[in-house]
């Protein structure tokens, strides 16, 4: 029998506080019934002797002190689960919106999840060709990792997420593949951007959408992602399925969590941010991965809006802190019309070193690499110098290296939203592009591999034709 | 046992009413899934506990029980080569008897009761002995000899002691003290974490701990005993760093927490620590190395206990006799798990809501390094090093932990983001780091390597401080307004950057370069330097210079393997015959 409290003596913000509580677990499952009879769900967010305070999930709107009735349901908030679930769009809470029947649970599992015991984990070094040069040549994806977009608003990000989702393969293998969305607070715009894009290319059978949109209540974000990825868990350890989850915007999840935190007037941390970001986004973040002796893996990659395209701002610094890296998108590349706009240099995988070389991609790689980071902020460097001396300024090799720079962008960086390159033609245009620059400048590369792969044969004039064939 | 009842729970922060005889840092188990916590706040009959793991489904009305312990570590035999949580569980015990994910109130013993080790006696019946003295050892991995001592505040006469295959439990000698009461000595041992182990007396550290990497060893050496500290905003490879200090320096027990960070990067050094080669003993590192690993997604309470649990473990080998060396990656996240509790205590915050004790606390913990005399009658001498990653936000060193770090520690190795996105690594800034043990270290280098080495290190310093005042100039006014010479400045200084500092900790080779070695390269850069500086005197040119075959080799230098060492003579020779040959 659940007992039915009428006793809320406080309404603040998304916060509500209930008294006169018995036997109230921490994080314990609210469901509170407004006048009206609408039925909105909360969490347990702190419990003493006779008080607990409730998070309302829904927003507080007509919740009245008086005639209000709140039931703690005696569990932790659930997720229900069976395969059935791919193909299936579910709202921020986890009920279906598309239409589709209640899923039929084969198991329930707590959304909180529990963390991976790091002895239990196993190294990602599978290279994922995500067809995209920028990202395999230089900040290689592999299964098991969380590669983070850091973009800024107005950026296509959206695009490049699902690019990589449509384009995303580990070489030689066919696999189960599922791709696991949350939406949280973006606009229909966006979410109707990947569910249609989905539906066009077919993934949306090998899909599943959490989506939270930006007119919904902010503290429902709190449990999105979660939801995800206890899906995304289920899917990949549960059912061996190699899940890539895709997690859009975590600023907007950032921003709820400090709207919870103000209201529990709790002492702020950077920016207003709570002191506990860092473990709170962690618990997201750690949940990618790849489990001994189970065959499935969790990719993961967060997309983040960077206010004012600020990297050093709380979220994308905790974040970077977190993941595996970043992939940087830049609004100055945006504006020369390259797409996608990544700016290589301050983009990192730290992961790469385990994905590539013989066997996994080639046996160049990692030298071209280094090779081709090298010369690029080299070459840039001398561009800044172009800009306050004037080209006059420059020695004949930072001319070079300069030209080498732009070229990188034009035909190495740059490419089609349909184009899918393989690791080959992305290393093969990297190869065509040290042709600028003199042999002996090559430091990074091993002289065997100069001798096998530098082209001779193409000359400065015909060159470009070279690499627009790829 | 004492019972008491939950009255408030937030967070991992519950409070309990009714625990009798409770002290501060008692460790008691909460509610009836037996959660491990740690008092931090008595206040009349209510208790504030810290408590290690996920409290949700805990509610008020559930029973504590006190333990009447402090939080302390299990010493003994069988540390080495394990892998725990920031709360001495073994995590591969933890997955063989709870699956790949750690659920809660998960309990196993920190050292295998079971597993019986060969106690070889060193003393005798009848010997006199005091604490800290070595009455035994037992062969704990293939290099390390574990040496059992005699237990803190016990001394006495020896009246039994027997050599035998025994379980950390077992008793292995009997001591009787001056009152006449007998002590039974087990090798198992348990230590409170948060106190320092005793000691007899401090030492000035007088020894470099070599890393094998060159910016480090070169030019901001730490010492056996010494501290350090690596802060950069990420990505600017300070693990990478870590990784390979732990793998490669000189140290005889490394104790590697990872506090806060990432699953993956625990899984890398689990993964390839036992393939990877000590170069001092010729076995793999693992046999040498204890983890701590508390990946940011695992409770916060216990990554704030972590570093101490971390830190008393190798007080312990120090006690030995050994040179110890403790990593602790990340401190900031450390700093950020105190910060957090302390929110919940709803104490009044210092900077950036940090509280306002998180000075003491740093400057506490990095002052249980040092170089010590340890207790016993044979006065053996022992060292404990420590070097602590921080994560400063945004990368921006004014903020609360860097400052109370650089307060505490004698090295500052600054690295910079500019650097690693040129993949210049480590990204470590020649101009803003430093070591204050460089002059104290000198005796041993002229030891060592001789005089000539810190002449050739004084010499590189002040190329690459002359480089960065000179590319201010030629930012200004173009690289035309230099002199030859001073464009040779920058060349040497560009080669000193990318031919010397700049090393591939993925490369077999270049991973690790002995001082020697180290001090071979510098002196090749140096040579030519030297000597070119003769010959532009007579016209020569720059570009004539550098295209001249020697370069090529000095540039290939740092792959030369240690057994190979006898080239760099040919080298040099070279590097004159060559030289001198342009003025002909």
């Amino acid at each position: 029998m659940i007992k039915e409290y009428l006793t809320i003596s406080e309404v603040s913000g998304p916060l509500i506080i209930v008294e006169k509580t018995i036997d109230v677990k921490y994080q314990e499952l609210v469901e509170i019934e407004l006048s009206s009879g609408e039925i909105r769900r909360g969490q347990v967010l702190e419990i003493t002797e006779d008080k607990a305070v409730v998070q309302v999930f829904e927003g507080t709107t007509g919740i009245n002190i008086s005639n209000t009735k709140i039931r703690f349901l005696g569990k932790v908030i659930e997720l229900p689960l069976s395969m059935d679930v791919l193909g299936r769009i579910f709202d921020g809470s986890g009920r279906p919106i598309d239409d589709g029947p209640q899923i039929i649970a084969e198991k329930k599992l707590d959304i909180n999840g529990n963390p991976l015991n790091p002895y239990a984990r196993d190294y990602p070094n599978d290279f994922i060709q995500t067809g995209i040069s920028s990202i395999d040549v230089l900040n290689t994806l592999v299964r098991g990792q969380k590669l983070p977009i850091f973009s800024g608003s107005g950026l296509p990000h959206a695009r490049l997420a699902s690019q990589i989702a449509r384009q995303a393969k580990v070489l030689g293998k066919e696999e189960k593949f599922a791709v696991v969305f949350a939406a949280m607070g973006i606009t229909f715009e966006e979410a109707n951007f990947f569910i249609s894009d989905f539906r066009r290319t077919g993934a949306i059978e090998k899909s599943v959408m959490f989506v939270n949109l930006a007119d919904n209540p902010a503290v429902e974000r709190i449990i999105t992602p979660r939801m995800a990825l206890t899906c995304a868990e289920y899917l990949a350890f549960e059912k061996d399925m190699h899940v890539l989850v895709i997690l859009t915007d975590m600023t907007n999840y950032c921003e709820a969590l400090r709207e919870v935190s103000a209201a529990r007037k709790e002492v702020p941390g950077r920016r207003g941010y709570p002191g506990y970001l860092y473990t709170d986004l962690a618990t997201l973040y750690e949940r990618a991965g790849r489990i001994k002796d189970k065959k499935g893996s969790i990719t993961m990659i967060p997309i983040l809006t960077m206010p004012e395209d600020d990297k050093t701002h709380p979220i994308p610094d905790l974040t970077g802190y977190i993941t595996e890296g970043q992939i940087i998108l830049s609004r100055e590349l945006h504006h020369k019309g390259i797409y996608p706009p990544i700016n290589v240099l301050p983009s990192l995988s730290r992961l790469k070193d385990k994905g590539i070389g013989l066997n996994k991609t080639r046996e160049d790689h990692a030298n071209v690499m280094n090779q081709l980071f090298a010369s690029y902020a080299r070459g840039k460097e001398a561009k800044e110098l172009a800009v306050i001396l004037g080209d006059a300024a420059l020695t004949e090799i930072d001319k070079k290296y300069v030209k080498l720079s732009d070229e990188f962008e034009e035909y190495f960086v740059k490419q089609g939203e349909d184009e899918n390159r393989t690791i080959e033609e992305s290393l093969n245009i990297g190869w065509n592009l040290l042709t600028i620059i003199p042999k002996v400048e090559l430091k990074r590369i091993k002289d065997e591999f100069i001798e096998k792969y530098l082209p001779t044969d193409i000359t400065t004039e015909d060159k470009d034709i070279n690499v627009v064939k790829g | 046992m004492e019972t008491a009842k939950i009255t408030k729970v937030a967070g991992p922060v519950v409070v309990a009413k009714g625990l009798k005889n409770a002290k501060m840092y008692d460790v008691v188990k909460v509610s009836n899934r037996k959660l491990i916590g740690e008092i931090i706040e008595l206040n009349k009959d209510l208790a504030t506990i810290q408590v290690y793991e996920e409290t949700s489904g805990v509610g008020p009305g559930e029973p504590v029980f006190s333990t009447d312990m402090p939080l302390s570590v299990e010493l003994g035999p069988g540390l080495i080569s394990s892998i725990y949580d920031g709360i001495q569980r073994p995590l591969d015990v933890l997955k063989a008897s709870s699956g790949e994910f750690i659920t809660r109130g998960a309990e196993a013993d920190a050292i295998d009761r079971k597993k019986k080790w060969d106690f070889e006696p060193i003393l005798k019946k009848g010997d006199k002995v005091i604490s800290g003295d070595i009455i035994g050892t037992v062969q704990e991995s293939s290099i390390v000899k574990h040496k059992i001592m005699v237990p803190y505040r016990i001394q006495g006469e020896i009246k039994e002691i027997y050599k035998d295959k025994f379980t950390v439990t077992d008793t292995i000698a009997l001591i009787e003290d001056q009152e006449g009461s007998i002590h039974e000595i087990k090798m198992l041992q348990k230590w409170p974490v948060r106190g320092s182990r005793p000691y007899k007396k401090k030492l000035p550290p007088i020894e470099p701990l070599i890393t094998g990497q060159r910016v480090i060893d070169t030019f901001f050496p730490v010492t056996k005993g010494g501290t350090a500290c690596i802060p950069g905003p990420f990505g600017s490879g300070k693990t990478v760093v870590q990784h390979q200090i732990s793998k490669w320096c000189d140290a005889e027990i490394i104790l590697f927490i990872g506090c806060g960070e990432r699953g993956n990067e625990m899984t890398d050094v689990l993964l390839e620590f036992p393939e990877l080669i000590d170069p001092n003993s010729g076995k793999p590192l693992m046999e040498r190395t204890i983890l701590i690993a508390n990946t940011s997604n695992m409770p916060v309470a216990a990554r704030e206990a972590s570093v101490y649990t971390g830190i008393t473990i190798a007080e312990y080998y120090r006690d030995m006799g050994y040179n110890v060396a403790l990593i602790a990656d990340s401190t900031s996240r450390w700093a950020e798990a105190m910060r957090e509790i302390s929110g919940r205590l709803e104490e009044m915050p210092g900077e950036e809501g940090f509280p306002a004790y998180l000075g003491t606390r740093i400057a506490s913990f990095y002052e249980r390094s040092g170089r010590v005399k340890c207790l016993g009658s044979d006065d053996r001498e022992a060292t404990l090093s420590i070097v602590g990653a921080v994560s400063p936000p945004g990368g921006d060193l004014s903020e609360p932990v860097t400052q109370n770090t650089l307060r505490t520690v004698q090295v500052f190795w600054s690295l910079q983001d500019k650097l690693a996105y040129k993949r210049h690594f480590p990204a470590i800034d020649w101009l803003t780091s430093y070591s204050l043990y460089l002059s104290g270290l000198s005796e041993y280098y002229k030891k060592e390597i001789g005089e000539e080495y810190i002449e050739t290190r004084d010499k590189s310093m002040a190329l690459l401080q002359e480089e960065a005042e000179l590319e201010e100039i030629v930012r200004l006014v173009g690289i035309d307004a230099l002199s030859t010479h001073e464009k040779l400045i920058l060349e040497t200084a560009r080669s000193i950057r990318e031919d010397f500092l700049l090393q591939n900790a993925f490369d077999v080779t270049d991973s690790y370069s002995s001082i020697k070695k180290q001090f071979l390269i510098l002196r090749l850069i140096i040579m030519f330097h030297e000597n070119a500086e003769k010959v532009i005197k007579n016209g020569v040119t720059i570009e004539k210079l550098y295209a001249l075959p020697v370069k090529a080799k000095i540039i290939r230098a740092k792959l030369i393997e240690e057994k190979n060492l006898k080239i760099f003579s040919e080298i040099e020779k070279e590097i004159v015959s060559q030289i001198s040959s342009t003025t002909d």
